[in-house]
């Protein structure tokens, strides 16, 4: 097995953040920069509320070249892939994508990911602060004639927004052939560009793999557009959470497991019975037993947000615990995601949440929070 | 009297016995757009340095420490409707509680605006 770049968490952890390929560009764009996943990264520029607002009205381009690009190659690089994930990967077609989770033998989720049918190869879209952890893993595990790649040359762009498809498509025709969860390989003025039609925030956008020394020029091509203005990782939370998108380390985490946490749907059908896969022992056996608490949305009366951790009861009996909350600016009032024991975890049901000392009445509601608007096949 | 600062950034500006407190602009704008402010009810004893108020933004909720020690004679019930005053004007209609001094020698250690101007330009 090979591997581009090696490195281990310690070495990270050491370090002090390194910049991003366009740290100067977003500094330049009024960008506040804070320490994340091991990269000097755009929290804001003109204000989080703002970049919510444009992203779920306009387009807004994220930079998230934090993120891990792997490749895995080989002949059987799928049904090698497979004996890691609980989803199907050898019933990809050339394009598609999906998602899902690396996991441990306990079945805990170790990183959740997307991977993409690339032709050649599978492409890996794995969390920043991870990608070393998997890296790691994936080596350990993946037989030796498969080989792992880090594309570490490369950024990574997300375009999102309800205009986010004219927007690109007047650089680079044909991106509108995609739908939700496909992508593609496009030539962009001579530059190789792999598009997929896909995101964090519940709209409709597309993610844009280009190599590292030619990020700004797209990322300027891009801007010049009206309709398209800089996010960041702020207004890239509050997307996700509205979206009821989970994020790792916070809703998803080792301790976490797919069925608990409502990611049922990245375990297909086939492969829940037959299993062969790392932790489908204990996956199965809260699927049988069904899962003690659920990861569930919370609707917040009033405008206090309640924040990770903060305590979930039903009347005096603690039931759960917040793992993201804050408030939704589309929606006007505070959400949050908990995990909740079972028996509260069913739509409507009244809970209250403890944050310094007052308690916040709330309600389960079904996710997204904010209907999502990807632009599935077959719609208009 | 003059307004004075903390390092926490918060202002206060004594009228007679009762001053007013809020935080300044350049707090606002490090904590960007802030979704709920939770101020101290009246009749509330507070101590110089202690927790006074709560202000969340969208990303964070952060305290705010009373620059002096006194009892809350009123808190700024137009917050609960507007919170974003903070951001608009955070020195004017975006002001937090009033409270009655208790000891005005506390005020000595604080800083004239263009001591605090210096400050946060350093920072």
């Amino acid at each position: 097995m090979l591997v581009s770049e090696a490195i281990t968490r310690d070495e990270v952890e050491e370090r002090a953040p390194e910049p991003l390929v366009l740290d100067a560009w977003h500094r330049a764009h009024g960008a506040r920069m804070v320490p994340f996943a091991g990269y000097e990264m755009p929290i804001q520029y003109e204000g989080i509320v703002a970049e919510h607002n444009w992203t779920r009205s306009s387009a807004s381009l994220f930079d998230v070249s934090h993120m891990g690009q792997l490749s895995v190659s080989g002949d059987s690089a799928a049904q090698a892939l497979e004996a890691l994930l609980p989803g199907d990967m050898a019933g990809l077609s050339e394009g598609q994508m999906r998602y899902s989770m690396l996991l441990d033998e306990q079945g805990g989720i170790l990183d959740d990911l997307i991977v993409t049918h690339a032709g050649s190869h599978l492409a890996l879209v794995v969390n920043g602060a991870m990608k070393w952890d998997d890296i790691a893993h994936l080596r350990e595990y993946l037989p030796d004639d498969i080989t792992l790649t880090h594309h570490d040359e490369q950024a990574l762009f997300a375009l999102q927004g309800p205009l986010a498809a004219d927007a690109l498509a007047a650089i680079v025709p044909g991106v509108t052939e995609l739908t939700f969860m496909t992508a593609g390989l496009f030539d962009w003025q001579g530059v190789p560009l792999w598009i997929s039609r896909s995101g964090y925030t519940g709209e409709d956008g597309f993610e844009i793999s280009v190599p590292a020394e030619l990020a700004e020029k797209l990322a300027n091509a891009l801007l010049a557009d009206e309709r398209v203005k800089p996010a960041g990782l702020g207004a890239r939370d509050s997307l996700r959470l509205e979206a009821g998108l989970p994020l790792y380390g916070h809703d998803l985490t080792d301790q976490t497991d797919p069925v608990s946490a409502g990611l049922l749907f990245a375990l297909s059908k086939n492969r829940r019975e037959c299993g062969g896969w790392m932790g489908h022992d204990a996956v199965a056996q809260v699927l049988a037993n069904g899962p003690a608490s659920k990861r569930v949305g919370l609707s917040l009366e009033g405008r206090m947000p309640a924040r990770e951790g903060a305590e979930v009861f039903a009347g005096d009996a603690k039931v759960g615990t917040l793992t993201s909350g804050g408030f939704s600016p589309t929606l006007g009032h505070p959400i949050a995601m908990a995990y909740v024991s079972a028996a509260h975890a069913a739509p409507d049901t009244p809970l209250e949440i403890e944050v310094r000392g007052k308690r916040l009445p709330a309600k389960v509601v079904k996710m997204p929070f904010v209907p999502h608007r990807y632009h599935r096949k077959g719609a208009a | 009297m003059a307004r004075l600062y903390t390092e926490d950034h918060e202002w206060i500006e004594l009228d007679g016995e009762v001053a007013t407190v809020g935080i300044t602009n350049y707090a606002q704008e490090q904590l960007g757009d802030i979704v709920f402010v939770e101020v101290p009810d009246t009749g509330a004893e507070l101590t110089k340095g202690g927790d006074a108020a709560v202000v969340e933004s969208v990303k964070a909720a952060s305290d705010v420490y009373s620059p002096v020690s006194g009892t809350v004679t009123e808190g700024n019930s137009a917050l609960e409707e507007d919170p974003a005053l903070v951001n608009s004007d955070p020195e004017g209609e975006g002001w937090f509680f009033k409270l009655t001094v208790s000891d005005t020698g506390e005020l000595d250690g604080l800083m004239d605006a263009a001591a605090y101007k210096a400050f946060v330009d350093g920072l």
